[in-house]
C-alpha cells in the first residue's frame, strides 16, 4: 500500500510540477467566478445571450469570429427560426445564374463575416494594429477568460511619467504589448440595452462578453464536464473492483 | 497418454484452437511473454507498473492518432483549420484531440518514472544493459514524434519551436546548414516541413512499437530486475498472469483517474495558450518554450554560452544514459542498499526538476546561474559520482533471498 501511495504521489508531484511552470506571470490576473468553471460548471445561457448581444454591438466591428457558424447559436438556446432570422441579417458574395457577382442573405451554415475584407484594410483602419480573430482568444492568451474580463475593464491613466503613443491607450493588464494597447476603451456602463432588461453595468457588459467569447472558444466544455462526470464514475468503479480483485488474488500466495 | 480417449472429450473448440496453435503458436507466444509462462520476482513493488503502463499509453496514442489523422489535414493554410474543425465538428472529436495531446505529457510522465525506477533499482546492469539500451532508443524516438506532432496543429508555438529546434543542427560545422534545409525541405519552416513531420509522426510510433517488442524481448531473456536488485531463484517467482496482469491493470484504473481527471477538467493546462494562434512566420513569440518535457534539456542547452557545445550538451545529457552501465561501478543494483548514492539520486531527481524551471524561464538572471549549476550537477552525477562512489561506498548487506522480506511486507 505504501508503494501504491508513493507511485500515484509520483504521478501527481510530477503532473503538478508540470502545470506549475507554466503557471508563472508578469501581471497579476486576479481570479473570477465563472459558472462554467469547476467539476459541474455549465454555462448561463442567458448570459451568453447577452455576452452575443455585446459581441454583435461593440466587437464585431473590428473582431472577426471565424470559427463560429450561426448554427452554432443553438447552443444558447436560440430556436431554429432564431437562427435563420439573426443569420439573414448578413450578407454574404455569392454569384447568380448569369455568373454576375451578387449578394445573398447569410443561412444557419454560414460563419459569422470578417468585418474587413483583407488584413491590410483592418490595419489601415485601425491605426496600423490588426484586431485578432476572437474565437479562440479565451484559450490564447495566459489566464484566459480572467485575464480577458480584466483587459477588457483595465483601461485607465497611465502612471505619472510615462508616455503613451499616439493612437494607443494604458492598460495595466496589456503586459505583452508594455500596457499600451491599439483597442481603445471599448466598455462602459449602458453601452448596449440589454433585451432582458438585466442592467448594463461595465461589469456586467464584460463579463457577459467575456463568457460567450469562453463559449466560442470551448463550445463543448459542457459536454465536456458531462462526459466527464461519467468517466470518472466508470472508472472509480473500475479501479475499485481491479483493487479488490487484485487483493483477493494475491491472497493465494499466503497460503 | 491414450490419445482417442481425450480427444473425444475435447470440444470442437478445443481441438480447433489447438490445430492453430501446433500451427501457429499466437496464444502460446502472449503467454509466454506476459502470461503463466512468465515467471516474475514475487516482491515487484508499484513502480514496475510503469513499464506496462507506458506500453497502453502508446497503444492509446496511436489509437486516437489514428482517428485525428482521418481529419486532419496536413497544409499550412489548413492544418490550424482542420484542428478546430476536429475541435468543434467532428463527433467527440474535442475528446479524441484532448486524449491525444495530454496523452502526449502523460506518456512522458509514465515514460520518465519507468526510467528513473530502472536508474535507482540499477535495471541498467549487468545482464540488462541491451534491455537498458533499447529503452534509450525508444526514449528518443518518443522524444522526435512527440516533437513532430506538436508542430502539426500550426500554431504559434507549433511553428516557433520547430523553427528553432530545427535551427540546432545547424551548430554543426559545415554541413549544419544543409542539414537544416534537407529536414525543412526548404529553407525555413513550411509547407514541405508539415507535410514530412505529419509522415513521420505517424510512421514512428510503429517503429516504437516494434521496439517495444525488442524491449520486451530483452526482458525475457535475464527477467525481470526486482527492487531488492538481487538474483531471483524459482522459488522466490510467480507467474506474471495472473499477478502481475491484475496489478497492471489496478495500475492502469488509478493512471486512467489522474489522466482523466486532466483531459475533462483541465485540457489545456499542460500546453501552451499560443498555441492557439495560428503560426505566422512574421511574428516571433516573445519566449518560446518547448512542451515541458523537454524544458530540463532545453535549460542544458541554454546553460552554455556556446552553440554548438550547448548542442552537444543537450544531446550528451541523453547519450550519457547508454553508458550508464559501466559509469556505475557499484556491484550491488538496488539503491535500497546504497546509503551514500541513494542521497545523490534524489538529489538528481530534484536537480532535474529545477532544470525543468530554469527552461521554462528567460534565460537571463538566476534562472540562468540556477541552470548553469544543475546543468554541471547533471554531468557531475554519470561522470563523477557514479563512479567515485561505485568505488567508496559500503553498501548495507544483501539479503540471500527475496523470500523473507517478501514475506513481511505481505503481512
Amino acid at each position: 500500500m505504501k508503494k501504491i501511495i508513493l507511485a500515484a504521489a509520483a504521478t501527481l508531484a510530477l503532473a503538478s510540477f508540470t502545470a506549475s511552470v507554466f503557471a508563472a506571470e508578469e501581471v497579476h490576473i486576479p481570479k473570477e467566478q465563472w459558472s462554467f468553471n469547476g467539476t459541474f460548471g455549465k454555462f448561463d445561457r442567458l448570459q451568453l445571450q447577452r455576452g452575443l448581444q455585446v459581441y454583435k454591438e461593440i466587437c464585431a466591428s473590428c473582431h472577426s469570429l471565424k470559427y463560429v457558424a450561426f448554427r452554432n447559436l443553438a447552443a444558447l438556446g436560440y430556436n431554429e427560426a432564431q437562427i435563420k432570422a439573426f443569420a439573414a441579417e448578413y450578407e454574404y458574395p455569392d454569384i447568380d445564374d448569369e455568373g454576375s457577382d451578387t449578394k445573398r442573405k447569410g443561412l444557419p451554415s454560414d460563419y459569422f463575416p470578417n468585418p474587413y475584407p483583407n488584413e491590410k484594410f483592418a490595419r489601415a483602419s485601425s491605426n496600423g494594429a490588426l484586431p485578432p480573430d476572437l474565437s479562440l482568444i479565451s484559450k490564447a492568451r495566459e489566464g484566459g477568460p480572467d485575464y480577458l474580463f480584466h483587459l477588457i475593464t483595465g483601461y485607465e491613466d497611465p502612471p505619472a511619467g510615462m508616455t503613451v503613443m499616439d493612437g494607443m491607450s494604458y492598460n495595466k493588464y496589456f503586459s505583452s504589448g508594455n500596457f499600451q494597447i491599439a483597442m481603445v476603451k471599448q466598455i462602459e456602463d449602458d453601452k448596449v440595452t440589454y433585451a432582458d432588461g438585466t442592467k448594463a453595468t461595465t461589469d456586467q457588459i464584460a463579463r457577459d462578453v467575456t463568457a460567450f467569447l469562453h463559449w466560442a472558444a470551448e463550445p463543448m466544455l459542457e459536454a465536456r464536464h458531462s462526459t466527464g462526470l461519467r468517466v470518472m464514475l466508470y472508472m472509480i468503479v473500475f479501479t475499485l473492483l481491479a483493487y479488490f480483485l487484485k487483493r483477493r488474488i494475491w491472497a493465494r500466495l499466503d497460503k | 497418454m491414450s490419445t482417442d480417449n481425450s480427444s473425444t472429450e475435447k470440444s470442437v473448440w478445443r481441438r480447433a484452437f489447438e490445430w492453430h496453435e501446433a500451427r501457429l503458436p499466437l496464444v502460446s507466444f502472449i503467454d509466454n511473454a506476459v502470461g503463466t509462462k512468465y515467471p516474475a520476482p514475487r516482491n515487484l513493488n508499484y513502480f514496475w507498473n510503469f513499464g506496462f503502463l507506458a506500453g497502453f499509453v502508446l497503444v492509446l496514442m496511436i489509437m486516437t492518432g489514428v482517428v485525428l489523422a482521418m481529419n486532419y489535414i496536413p497544409h499550412k493554410d489548413m492544418a490550424f483549420d482542420s484542428v478546430e474543425r476536429i475541435m468543434r465538428d467532428v463527433n467527440y472529436g474535442w475528446l479524441i484531440r484532448y486524449m491525444h495531446a495530454n496523452g502526449a505529457s502523460f506518456f512522458f510522465i509514465v515514460v520518465y518514472i519507468h526510467i528513473f525506477r530502472g536508474l535507482y533499482y540499477g535495471s541498467y546492469k549487468a545482464p540488462r544493459e541491451v534491455l537498458w539500451w533499447i529503452g534509450i532508443i525508444i526514449y528518443l524516438v518518443m522524444m522526435a514524434t512527440a516533437f513532430m506532432g506538436y508542430v502539426l496543429p500550426w500554431g504559434q508555438m507549433s511553428f516557433w519551436g520547430a523553427t528553432v529546434i530545427t535551427n540546432l543542427f545547424s551548430a554543426i560545422p559545415l554541413i549544419g546548414e544543409p542539414i537544416v534545409t534537407f529536414l525543412w525541405g526548404g529553407f525555413s519552416v513550411d509547407n514541405p516541413t508539415l507535410n514530412r513531420f505529419f509522415a513521420l509522426h505517424y510512421l514512428l510510433p510503429f517503429v516504437i512499437f516494434a521496439l517495444v517488442f525488442l524491449h520486451v524481448w530483452a526482458l525475457h531473456i535475464p527477467g525481470s530486475n526486482n527492487p531488492l536488485g538481487i538474483e531471483v531463484g524459482p522459488a522466490d517467482k510467480i507467474p506474471f498472469h495472473p499477478y502481475y496482469t491484475i496489478k497492471d491493470v489496478f495500475g492502469i484504473g488509478v493512471f486512467l483517474l489522474v489522466y482523466f481527471a486532466v483531459v475533462f477538467w483541465g485540457p489545456n493546462m499542460l500546453g501552451d495558450p499560443l498555441n492557439y494562434v495560428v503560426a505566422n512566420p512574421l511574428v516571433t513569440p516573445p519566449h518560446i518554450v518547448p512542451e515541458w518535457y523537454y524544458l530540463p534539456f532545453y535549460a542544458i542547452l541554454r546553460a552554455i554560452p556556446d552553440k554548438l557545445l550547448g548542442v552537444i550538451a543537450m544531446f550528451g545529457s541523453i547519450l550519457v544514459l547508454f553508458v550508464v552501465p559501466w559509469l556505475d561501478t557499484s556491484r550491488v543494483r538496488s539503491a535500497n542498499f546504497r546509503p551514500v548514492y541513494r542521497v545523490f539520486f534524489w538529489l538528481f531527481i530534484i536537480n532535474g526538476m529545477v532544470l525543468g524551471w530554469c527552461g521554462s524561464q528567460l534565460p537571463e538572471g538566476l534562472p540562468l546561474i540556477v541552470g548553469r549549476i544543475c546543468t554541471l550537477y547533471y554531468f557531475l552525477f554519470f561522470f563523477v559520482l557514479m563512479p567515485v562512489i561505485g568505488w567508496m561506498e559500503t553498501p548495507k548487506p544483501l539479503p540471500a533471498s527475496i523470500g523473507s522480506p517478501a514475506l513481511k511486507a505481505a503481512e
